[in-house]
């Protein structure tokens, strides 16, 4: 298309400055994070203090919180990767009674937000003797990723053509095989997808591990970044620093996988 | 699989079947139970029918909550689609170069926990934070305050956090659906003389109404589900001028032992996101037709 060298100039400006109010506040925190904690600081490396990280760490003890994060997130993940592989593969390729209507629950699950099953879930889980166990604060969060999940997983099985299906039936393949030696090798993309957005979910989650686990036997980073915070209210540059190590995580994983984070947050929207 | 056996499709269900029903559909239910109760958390239980519902259009609080609500939802929903609209029609309109890289920056705050988005921010507003400095520096000291700590701007300064955190997400939303488009339409328009404001209405608007549904209806829910941001940056004051529904539930339901009420909101919260992802989804499917 033909356009004017101002339009293309303006284009840039826009783009720069659209960028620019998407960073300054990382920037803020990052340049926070590296800056001296107190004004009789030593002068630090070329002026910056990369040793408020050792700090922060060790202050806020986010050794074990994200130990703890990551013992969650593996355990959500797996769980609600395998059982969304699985009911996403019945809805997909098969016929059953009631397919329809189950599918929809699914549907429906992937809206309740989690405020609506919070109250409930504490106070049966705390009769039955279950809060500040890994699974009071897994569980839910299984339950969520699989109703997206299988909505997901549903929408690549549907897809994959049924004469590569019918031919390895043919074969003698049976549907256990067709699934793990053929569709899901081939559906690596979508399994991909499902599981770093399962994983950023669960990371990122705040309401869930707060309520479940009150002594805070399960806490997770998010949630003793909050704390520390409670603790450090005037320590600026140590506060930065939790903020950078909680949010590293999956900040990496975003810039290896930016393409399956993007497609599967705006894809995964659109429902039918 | 025309020869499987019958029970195989439910076998291959069960386990997310059992996981999400446990663990979401049956909590629902128990909140609708709940909703219906007058309970401390601890002792007895009292049946009072839809009081805790009533209580929605009488409590001030929570319909000061509601009304928070509201007003995230201009800043979670409405302006950033303003500002992707805008954005996205103009980088549009022309080949530019890094647009890889810019999607990639302005995505990047849909990724962060919102507690580090908080943090964050709450360092930008601190009362010697980088906004106030900056006003000071262009010699705007008369509209340096403490903008957490101010009955009148806090709602604004958090809903502005929001705009932060959507704003990116549905500019790349949009992007992707104006792409689609194909290039000859604007051509044609060009030809036929449409300047670029016609041609925004005429071609751009109405090609990316099914991503302007996703758009809303995903920053909708976001704005209603708000909780952590409130949480962390302001614990809901200074007073009540910054409580919303969810963090309602949460004050209700584990500190000040109403239950009940708690559980009413959260159902209410429900309903109303269920109810707006279908009317804007059928908005969105009837244009499209």
């Amino acid at each position: 298309m033909i356009t004017s060298g101002t339009e293309r100039a303006l284009n840039y400006v826009i783009l720069i400055v659209f960028a620019a109010f998407a960073l300054a506040p990382i920037v803020t925190v990052l340049a926070a994070a590296l800056s001296p904690q107190s004004a009789a600081a030593s002068p630090g490396i070329l002026g910056l203090h990369p040793e408020n990280f050792v700090d922060a760490w060790t202050e806020g003890e986010f050794s074990r919180y994200l130990r703890t994060s990551l013992l969650v997130s593996v355990t959500v993940v797996s769980v609600a990767v395998v059982a969304s592989i699985l009911s996403g593969f019945a809805f997909g390729t098969m016929r059953f009674a009631g397919s329809r209507a189950l599918f929809y629950l699914f549907l429906l699950g992937i809206m309740v937000p989690t405020e609506a099953i919070v109250v409930p879930l504490f106070y049966d889980l705390r009769d039955l003797g279950l809060t500040n166990t890994l699974w009071a604060v897994a569980l839910p969060q299984i339950a969520q990723s699989v109703a997206f999940g299988t909505y997901w997983m549903r929408a690549y099985f549907r897809t994959s053509p049924p004469s590569l299906i019918e031919a390895a039936t043919l074969d003698g393949a049976s549907p256990r095989r067709v699934l793990w030696s053929i569709l899901v090798p081939i559906g690596r993309p979508a399994v991909m997808t499902l599981t770093v957005l399962a994983f950023m979910w669960t990371w990122n989650e705040f309401l869930i591990p707060l309520v479940m686990s009150p002594n805070g036997e399960f806490r997770t980073a998010p949630l003793a970044l909050a704390i520390f915070k409670g603790q450090h209210v005037q320590a600026t540059a140590l506060l930065a620093a939790a903020a950078v190590l909680v949010a590293l995580p999956v900040v990496i994983l975003y810039l290896f996988a930016q393409r399956s984070f993007i497609r599967g947050m705006l894809e995964g929207a659109v429902r039918e | 699989m025309r020869h499987q056996r019958r029970y195989l499709p439910y076998l291959y269900l069960a386990p997310a079947l059992l996981l999400f029903g446990g663990f979401l559909i049956y909590p629902l239910i128990r909140s609708v139970q709940f909703s219906l109760f007058s309970w401390d958390g601890l002792g007895a239980s009292e049946f009072v029918g839809f009081d805790n519902y009533v209580e929605l259009f009488t409590d001030e609080v929570l319909r000061a909550a509601f009304g928070h609500a509201l007003v995230l939802i201009f800043f979670f929903s409405v302006l950033p689609l303003v500002l992707g609209l805008v954005v996205a029609a103009i980088l549009n309109r022309a080949q530019v170069r890094g647009l890889g890289l810019f999607r990639t920056v302005v995505f990047l705050p849909q990724v962060l926990a919102m507690v580090v988005v908080a943090v964050a921010w709450r360092q930008i507003y601190a009362p010697d934070g980088s906004l106030n400095t900056a006003l000071r520096a262009l010699g705007l000291d008369a509209l340096t305050r403490t903008w957490l700590g101010d009955y009148t701007w806090t709602l604004p300064a958090v809903g502005i956090v929001g705009t932060w955190v959507q704003t990116g997400l549905v500019t790349v939303l949009l992007l992707a659906g104006m792409g689609r488009v194909p290039r000859e339409l604007f051509e044609a328009a060009r030809l036929d003389g449409a300047g670029a404001i016609r041609e925004f209405f005429a071609i751009t608007l109405p090609s990316v109404r099914g991503e302007i549904a996703v758009a809303l209806t995903l920053t909708i829910v976001a704005a209603l589900k708000t909780f952590d941001l409130v949480y962390v940056t302001t614990g809901g004051g200074p007073g009540n001028s910054t409580t919303v529904p969810a963090y309602e539930v949460f004050q209700r339901a584990f500190r000040e032992g109403a239950v009940g009420s708690a559980a009413a909101i959260a159902v209410a919260l429900t309903a109303i996101i269920f109810v707006l992802n279908v009317i804007v989804n059928r908005i969105a499917e009837g244009r499209e037709e």
